[in-house]
């Protein structure tokens, strides 16, 4: 075949694409259920890719925070069900994998601006089952990400949002949790919910923020940048290089510049 | 156990033999010498991807014809369309919609969100799931000037002179003055700020900030602007409808060329869908997944620039999309690490770059563009770099410098995340050194537009990363979040008031498509490759060759 000649060609991996150099130590896994080889050290994710698969659903972020990639695997001769995120988990020899693509889940709508009840009653109405936990622990071995699920949602029943809230707060939304969940709760839609009834309500507002919104809609910071716009580059520079820098150990709040027009 | 097999274990012990004279020579405040200003400009023409000649090409034809952009972005610039050997009917549109929006990041769902409150229907296209993208995967933070010893104003120079004054001034000024707006929208969609007990918002000082004004939540900022709007989004089912694994192909057209609508491409069932929409919003964010010059990514895996490809067949102009961010300390081993950050701090608190025989080979704060190329050069010209199991070159971060410098516990203590995700893979990065490379990390321009995130094309809108000109060549971290929910939400505006002005009976034609496609030819385009698209393919050669179609 006349290859096209390189005069340096050096036999690199490109992008995500993995190109294992000579010698690599390989080893079986099982897409499925079918048997293939690999080489050591990658992801579960570019392991399905190296034996031929396109990912179309199952992989989003390829980073370990989207959710996309929920995988249960389990070792040939061990009883035990593991879980893991496709992109994080190194493929090892003889596992047994199936991602988990799509969950339904039970999510019902809300209107945050228009509530009656406390942040507590609403949750209950919303997701009643949520009450219903028998307390198994099976939603906390399975998340991937080491959440204590059964945790939160004990705090959830106790009507301690804020808890859950901050206990659920590393969720990427993967639905291992739900999946396998026998009093079918759906635990990360209802702690999407609590976050952001936390945020909204139980975290007091920003005032300063509140402060500062009115005052852009009186246009006053159009106006300065209407001028800022006017004028020249060197000018520009000359007020750049002028800016006042706060001090990294400021007090927040506290804290004002020598020069107060502008503000 | 190390996580670094014996062969770098043998590697490492270079590196440690020459650490204690090179943390003498920093405990006396010595440094590598920087290069000169003429060594930058030589090395960064011939090491750094967006200089170099190579790899870079002007493309042939279309509103930006004859300026030179990266070989990939050319290339698909100059593809033909997806749809040019398919019998299509547009007679009967599957979706008719207010708004139309292609790619459900932040800039998208936010769109959506501020014209569903203006009372449109809007239609959501987006080619993986609702958020799967890289507005999901930003840690750092979110700027906005909220405090009483800040302003737009001062917000507004930081931007601009980070930028090298190359930005749009409309655009800053459009978005530092609606940053606290934005701020206070996330706030009242509950998303849970970092926040001192009264409610104020903690916030930090960023690289080029002259006020502290970066926002955060944990060390997942962008997850969780994410996973908010997209719940809002949810709640909405009344007017905001998403179609998730169903990317925008190629753009509709009137006799007029203003932009009519969109065909749309359902991944799993491999049928078309024509929509008819009154506007139609561009979002679709970056292009790392291009691999420009083989390069990994921190992107997601939908970050393939279709959205600039649609756009420019139908005649919208690019703007700086020839500069691109590359983060000089991306992570090559272990591979589930590969493309991940590792900030600037680590160099900052005093890391050294050592190649593979334990020597230093540059400063270790050069400017990013700078410190990429003197990497890059080690690398592939010198060949004293070091490749891992899977084929990657890099060279070593040497970060239990840190520790020694600083006393024990310093790269826990400043790194906690880090540490954490080397330490699960079974390697201490206070004790033992990290292989880094470049890694593509920020599409710096994109389709031009105006401050109420308008194209040159009537009825097309852009946000996000995907427009270019409000960072000008150089972005400073934390006003991207920023810029998508700004723009994103000033789309949404916008196209409520174009959809009073539109009656919506817009004819539907591949017009633009046609006379693109004959441009192509003029120009002596043989073979076009067909774009966009869509996903990049990391098949790997000995099953690709093997594969029946
Ligand atoms: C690792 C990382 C860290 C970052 N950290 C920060 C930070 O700390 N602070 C900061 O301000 N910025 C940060 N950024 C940058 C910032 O996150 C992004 O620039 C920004 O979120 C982009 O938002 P977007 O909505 O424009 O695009 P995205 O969020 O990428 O959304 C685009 C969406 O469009 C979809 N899409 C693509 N093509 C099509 C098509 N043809 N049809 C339909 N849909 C399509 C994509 O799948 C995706 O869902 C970071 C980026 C990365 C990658
Ligand atoms: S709590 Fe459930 S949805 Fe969230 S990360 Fe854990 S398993 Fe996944
Ligand atoms: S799996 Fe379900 S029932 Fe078991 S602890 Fe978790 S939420 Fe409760
Ligand atoms: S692909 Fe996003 S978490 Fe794995």
């Amino acid at each position: 075949m006349a290859a096209k000649k390189k005069t340096k060609v050096v036999p690199l991996s490109v992008g995500d694409k993995t190109i294992p150099p000579e010698g690599a130590k390989m080893i079986p896994i099982y897409v499925m259920g079918k048997r293939y080889i690999i080489p050591e050290t990658l992801t579960l994710m570019k392991a399905i890719e190296y034996v031929g698969y396109k990912y179309t659903r199952g992989c989003g972020c390829r980073g370990g925070i989207c959710g996309a990639c929920g995988t249960f695997y389990r070792f040939e001769g061990d009883y035990k069900l593991r879980t893991g995120l496709a992109c994080q988990t190194v493929a090892e020899e003889n596992m047994i994998i199936a991602q988990l693509p799509f969950f339904p889940s039970n999510r019902p709508n809300y209107d945050l601006e228009n509530q009656k009840g406390t942040p507590h009653e609403e949750l209950r109405a919303l997701y009643p089952e949520v009450f219903k936990c028998v307390g198994c622990g099976t939603c906390t071995r399975t998340c991937p990400m080491d959440i204590d699920v059964m945790d939160y949602v004990a705090l959830m029943k106790r009507g301690d949002l804020r808890g859950a809230a901050q206990k659920s707060f590393d969720c990427v939304m993967c639905g291992l949790c739900a999946s396998r969940c026998p009093a079918q709760i759906s635990q990360f839609t209802a702690a999407m919910y609590v976050r952001r009834v936390t945020g909204k309500k139980i975290f007091p507002k920003a005032e300063h923020l509140t402060n500062r919104v009115e005052e852009i809609n009186t246009g006053k910071y159009a106006k300065m940048h209407k001028e800022l716009a006017e004028k020249g580059k060197e000018e520009l520079k000359e007020l750049y290089v002028k800016r006042e820098r706060e001090p990294d150990m400021s007090e927040q709040g506290k804290w004002l510049p020598e020069d107060k027009e502008n503000l | 156990m190390s996580g670094y097999g014996e062969e770098f274990q043998k590697l490492i012990e270079a590196v440690e033999a020459s650490r204690p004279a090179r943390v003498e020579m920093a405990k006396r405040g010595e440094a590598f010498p920087a290069l000169t200003m003429t060594q930058r400009e030589e090395w960064l023409g011939k090491y750094h991807p967006d200089y170099k000649d190579e790899g870079r090409r002007a493309v042939k034809v279309g509103p930006n014809e004859g300026q030179v952009f990266p070989e990939e972005v050319s290339e698909l610039l100059e593809s033909k369309s997806i749809l040019s050997d398919l019998k299509i009917d547009l007679s009967k549109p599957d979706y008719e919609t207010d708004l139309l929006v292609i790619g459900a990041g932040g800039a998208g769902t936010a769109a959506a969100l501020a014209a569903s409150d203006q009372g449109l229907k809007v239609l959501v296209s987006t080619k993986l799931r609702h958020g799967d993208s890289n507005t999901v995967m930003a840690e750092g933070g979110i700027q906005g000037a909220d405090q009483e010893g800040d302003s737009p104003y001062f917000h507004y120079l930081d931007v601009i002179g980070g930028g090298h004054f190359t930005n749009d001034p409309a655009l800053v000024g459009a978005m530092t003055n609606d940053a606290p707006i934005i701020i206070d929208w996330l706030e009242r969609m509950g998303m849970m700020f970092d926040k001192f007990p009264d409610g104020r918002m903690k916030v930090r000082h960023g690289g080029g900030t002259s006020r502290k004004r970066m926002h955060s939540a944990g060390d997942m900022t962008g997850a969780e602007i994410m996973r908010v709007v997209r719940d809002e989004a949810r709640n909405r089912t009344d007017t905001i409808d998403i179609l998730e694994f169903s990317p925008a192909v190629e753009l509709l057209t009137d006799d007029n060329g203003d932009v009519t609508g969109a065909v749309l491409y359902n991944l799993e069932t491999k049928e078309y869908y024509v929509v008819r929409a009154k506007s139609v919003l561009i979002s679709s964010g970056g292009f790392g997944r291009l691999h420009i010059q083989g390069f990994p990514t921190t992107n997601h895996y939908g970050a393939t620039a279709d959205g600039i490809i649609m756009a420019y067949r139908a005649g919208a102009a690019l703007q700086d999309l020839d500069s691109t961010q590359y983060h000089p300390t991306g992570v090559v081993y272990p591979e589930q690490n590969v493309g991940l950050l590792i900030t600037e701090k680590v160099r900052g608190l005093g890391a050294q770059l050592v190649n593979i025989d334990g020597e230093q080979f540059c400063f270790p704060l050069e400017p990013r563009d700078v410190e990429s190329a003197c990497v890059i050069r080690e690398c592939l010209d010198i060949e004293k770099g070091i490749v891992t199991p899977t084929g990657r070159p890099g060279v070593w971060l040497d970060s239990p410098m840190i520790d020694i410098l600083h006393g024990e516990g310093t790269v826990r203590k400043e790194l906690p995340a880090k540490y954490i995700q080397f330490k699960r893979y079974g390697i201490d990065i206070s004790k033992q050194p990290m292989l880094i490379y470049p890694t593509l990390h920020y599409q710096n321009g994109g389709i031009k537009i105006g401050a109420d995130a308008a194209t040159s094309v009537p009825g097309l809108f852009g946000a996000g990363e995907v427009a270019g000109g409000v960072h000008g060549r150089n972005r400073l971290m934390g006003n991207s979040l920023l810029d998508v929910l700004v723009f994103g939400r000033r789309a949404g505006l916008a196209a409520a008031e174009h959809a009073g002005k539109t009656k919506g009976d817009g004819k539907l034609t591949l017009g633009h498509v046609t006379e693109f496609e004959k441009s192509l030819k003029d120009a002596g385009i043989k073979k076009p490759t067909v774009g966009p698209i869509i996903l990049p393919d990391y098949t790997p050669d000995h099953v690709k060759s093997r594969q029946w179609c």
